[in-house]
C-alpha cells in the first residue's frame, strides 16, 4: 500500500508539486492522470525516494519515505520514465544485475529470471545483447528488471509511451494480472482512454495539485459529466494536454 | 559489500564487451607509448650517430689563398668543395640551398697573414636551420683552433710564451652520470606511463557516469535498495581495475620495446628489466585511485558521453603538468615534493629508471598523500551522487 500526504516539491522557482495526497491500495490499479507537466513524474520520484519532498510525508507498506528509504525501495518495483538498459549486457544479465543488487541469491535469481522470461514472453531475445532491442523488447526487460524481487508495490511512469498496440495490450494484461495477485499497482499516464480502461482508482493531478480522486464512476458522477473525459476536463479546468 | 562487488563485476564485464573501451584501455594506450618511445629514441640515436661520423660539407671560395688552412680543415673531417663566388654569390648559394655553409677567403688573405695582422675570412650559413647550425659552429671552432695554433707559433717565433695570450684556462667538468643525461627521455617515458594508465580508465569512468545518465539507466539504478555511495564506489573501483591492467600492460610493453633500443649509445643505462617494471608498478599504483576519482568527479558534472569525453581529455593533461615543471627546474626528490601526486610518481619512477636508491620515507609520503587525495576525490564523487540534480 502506498500513501502520500501533502507532498510538495519545487526546483528553483518552479513549483512542480504543490499538494499531492492519495492512497493506492493493494489489489487495485491506481492511475495517476494529468496533462504533461502536471507533476506526475516528480510525485513518483518522491515516492521512489529519488527526490526529497519539501513538505509532506509518505509511506510504502508502513515504511516512511524519509526515515527508511532503503526499506521503501525494497518494497517498490519502479519503472521510471526513462529506463535504459545496459547495451552490452544480454537481457537476462540486465535482469540478474538488478536481482543481485536487490539482494537475491543466485539460485533464486536464476529461477526468477526464467519465470519472468516466460511471463513476459521474452524467450526469443532474452539472451541477446540489449544493443539491438526494439522499443517493446526493451520495455519488457525493464519491467522484468523492476519486478525481479517480486515487489508488493509496482510503480510505472508513463509505461505505454511509444509502445505499439500489441505491446500496450500485453502490458495491460500484465498489470491486471499483478492486481489479481494482490499487488498494489500505481501508474501514471496522460492518456485518458488508457486510464479509463485499466484503472480501479483514478487520481487526477493538475498544476501539482490533486483535483479529483476516486473510481472512474465516482469521478464522473461527482462532476455531473457524461464521460470520464468530460469529468477530467472539468476537473483540471481546461482541455490542455488531452489526447 | 555484496552490492559493491556486484557493481564492480558488472562494470568490468560490460566494458570488457565494449570494443572502444577495450581498444583504448588495453591496446592503444598501453602499446602506443612504448612503441612511439622506441621509434623516437631510435631516430634520435640514428641522428646523433650519423652527425658525429658525417663529414662537414663546406664550400670554399678563394681556397687557393689559404692552402694551409684548407689542409687543416681537411684533416679535421671537413669535405671541401671549391667554388668562385663573391659575398652576394655566397648569400645566394645559401638561400637557394645549393650549399649549406660557404667560407669566403678574400684575395688579401695571404698578404694580411704574412704581415701578421688579423686576416679576414667570412662564414656564411643560415642560422635558422637547425641542422646547419651544428656544422657552422664546428667550422667556427676549427677556424678558432687554427687561429690559436698559428698565434701560438707566432709568439714562440718571437721568443714569447704562448701562455701570455691565454690569461684564463677553462676546464669544463661535466658531472652528469650517463643515465642522468637522459632526463628528457625519462620525462617522456613517465609521461607515457601515467597517460596510458589514465586512458585505461577513461571510457569506463565516462560510461559509468555520464553514459549511464545519457542512456537513461541511472534513474532505475537509483531506485534500487542500494546506497548511492556504494554504487559510485563500485564504479570507481572498476575504473581502478582497468587502469591497473592498462598500467601493467604498458610496463610489460616497455620492458619488451626497450630491449630493442640501444640506450647505452645515448649515454643512458637501460635499467628496465622485469624487476624494475614491478617496482614502477608499485610506486605508481597509488595514483590509480586518484585518477579514477578525478575522472569520475569530472564526468559526474556532464550530461552526455561526448561532453564527458571533451572535459576528460583536458583532465588527462593535469597530472602531466608537474612532470613538465620537474623537467624545467630539474627537480630532485624531497619530502615536500613527494606530497604532490603525479610529481612524486614521476620523480620516483625517474629514480628507479636511473638506478638510484629510493628512500623509504619518499615512497611512504608519495603513496600516503596520493591515496589520501584519491580517497577525498572518491568521497566527493559519492557526495555528488547524493545530489538530486544527478538525475538530470
Amino acid at each position: 500500500m502506498i500513501e502520500l500526504r501533502g507532498i510538495s516539491k519545487s526546483f528553483g522557482a518552479v513549483q512542480a508539486v504543490r499538494d499531492v495526497s492519495f492512497t493506492a491500495h493493494d489489489g487495485r490499479i491506481t492511475g495517476l492522470l494529468g496533462p504533461n507537466g502536471a507533476g506526475k513524474s516528480t510525485t513518483l520520484r518522491v515516492l521512489a525516494t529519488l527526490l526529497a519532498p519539501e513538505r509532506g510525508v509518505g509511506q510504502v507498506d508502513g515504511h516512511d519515505l524519509a526515515a527508511e528509504p532503503l526499506a521503501v525501495r525494497r518494497s517498490l518495483g519502479v519503472l521510471p520514465h526513462s529506463s535504459g538498459l545496459y547495451p552490452n549486457l544480454t537481457g537476462r544479465e540486465n535482469i540478474v544485475y538488478y536481482g543481485r543488487l536487490q539482494g537475491l541469491d543466485a539460485a533464486a535469481l536464476a529461477q526468477r529470471a526464467e519465470e519472468l522470461t516466460v511471463l513476459l514472453e521474452m524467450q526469443e531475445f532474452v539472451d541477446r545483447r540489449a544493443k539491438g532491442f526494439s522499443q517493446g523488447q526493451r520495455l519488457k526487460i525493464a519491467i522484468a528488471r523492476a519486478l525481479v524481487h517480486a515487489p508488493r508495490n509496482v510503480v510505472l511512469d508513463e509505461p505505454t509511451n511509444g509502445l505499439d498496440v500489441m505491446a500496450t495490450r500485453a502490458l495491460r494484461d500484465l498489470l491486471r494480472r499483478l492486481r489479481n495477485e494482490g499487488h498494489c499497482v500505481l501508474f501514471s499516464s496522460h492518456v485518458m482512454q488508457e486510464v479509463a480502461t485499466l484503472c480501479d482508482e483514478v487520481v487526477i493531478i493538475a498544476h501539482g495539485i490533486v483535483v479529483a480522486h476516486g473510481t472512474p464512476e465516482e469521478i464522473r458522477a461527482r462532476s455531473g459529466s457524461e464521460t470520464l473525459e468530460d469529468a477530467f476536463v472539468a476537473a483540471i479546468g481546461t482541455g490542455e494536454g488531452l489526447q | 559489500m555484496r552490492a559493491l562487488l556486484t557493481v564492480i563485476g558488472k562494470e568490468l564485464k560490460e566494458n570488457f564487451r565494449d570494443r572502444r573501451t577495450l581498444l583504448s584501455a588495453l591496446l592503444f594506450g598501453p602499446l602506443f607509448g612504448p612503441f612511439m618511445f622506441a621509434v623516437l629514441i631510435g631516430l634520435l640515436l640514428d641522428k646523433a650517430v650519423t652527425e658525429v661520423d658525417q663529414k662537414v660539407e663546406l664550400a670554399v671560395s678563394g681556397s687557393t689563398h689559404a692552402p694551409n688552412l684548407m689542409r687543416f680543415l681537411e684533416q679535421h673531417d671537413v669535405a671541401i668543395t671549391h667554388l668562385e663566388v663573391d659575398a652576394a654569390g655566397a648569400r645566394a648559394a645559401i638561400r637557394s640551398g645549393t650549399h649549406r655553409l660557404v667560407l669566403l677567403v678574400p684575395e688579401d688573405f695571404p698578404n694580411a697573414f704574412a704581415r701578421s695582422v688579423p686576416a679576414p675570412v667570412q662564414v656564411f650559413s643560415d642560422g635558422s636551420d637547425n641542422r646547419t647550425g651544428k656544422y657552422a659552429s664546428r667550422v667556427r671552432q676549427l677556424l678558432a683552433g687554427y687561429s690559436a695554433q698559428i698565434g701560438a707559433s707566432r709568439l714562440l717565433a718571437r721568443g714569447l710564451n704562448p701562455g701570455v695570450a691565454q690569461p684564463i684556462a677553462v676546464d669544463d667538468v661535466d658531472v652528469s652520470t650517463p643515465a642522468g643525461r637522459a632526463l628528457l627521455v625519462l620525462g617522456m617515458m613517465t609521461y607515457f606511463i601515467l597517460f596510458a594508465m589514465l586512458m585505461g580508465g577513461l571510457y569506463l569512468a565516462i560510461d559509468a557516469t555520464a553514459g549511464e545518465r545519457e542512456r537513461g539507466s541511472l534513474e532505475s539504478l537509483l531506485t534500487l535498495p542500494v546506497r548511492r555511495e556504494t554504487l559510485i564506489y563500485g564504479k570507481i573501483l572498476a575504473t581502478c581495475c582497468y587502469m591497473l591492467l592498462s598500467l601493467a600492460i604498458t610496463l610489460a610493453a616497455f620492458t619488451v620495446s626497450l630491449r630493442f633500443v640501444p640506450l647505452e649509445e645515448l649515454g643512458m643505462s637501460a635499467n628496465f628489466d622485469a624487476l624494475v617494471a614491478v617496482r614502477v608498478l608499485l610506486v605508481v599504483a597509488p595514483f590509480v585511485l586518484l585518477g579514477a576519482g578525478l575522472m569520475t568527479v569530472v564526468a559526474s558534472f556532464t550530461r552526455t558521453y561526448k561532453e564527458a569525453q571533451s572535459y576528460l581529455t583536458v583532465v588527462l593533461l593535469i597530472p602531466t603538468l608537474p612532470i613538465i615543471f620537474a623537467g624545467l627546474y630539474s627537480l630532485r626528490p624531497t619530502n615536500a615534493l613527494m606530497a604532490v601526486p603525479s610529481l612524486s610518481q614521476h620523480l620516483l619512477m625517474t629514480s628507479l629508471l636511473r638506478d638510484e636508491p629510493l628512500q623509504d620515507i619518499h615512497i611512504a609520503v608519495s603513496a600516503g598523500m596520493t591515496l589520501l587525495a584519491g580517497v577525498v576525490l572518491a568521497w566527493l564523487a559519492g557526495r555528488l551522487y547524493r545530489r538530486e540534480a544527478i538525475l538530470g
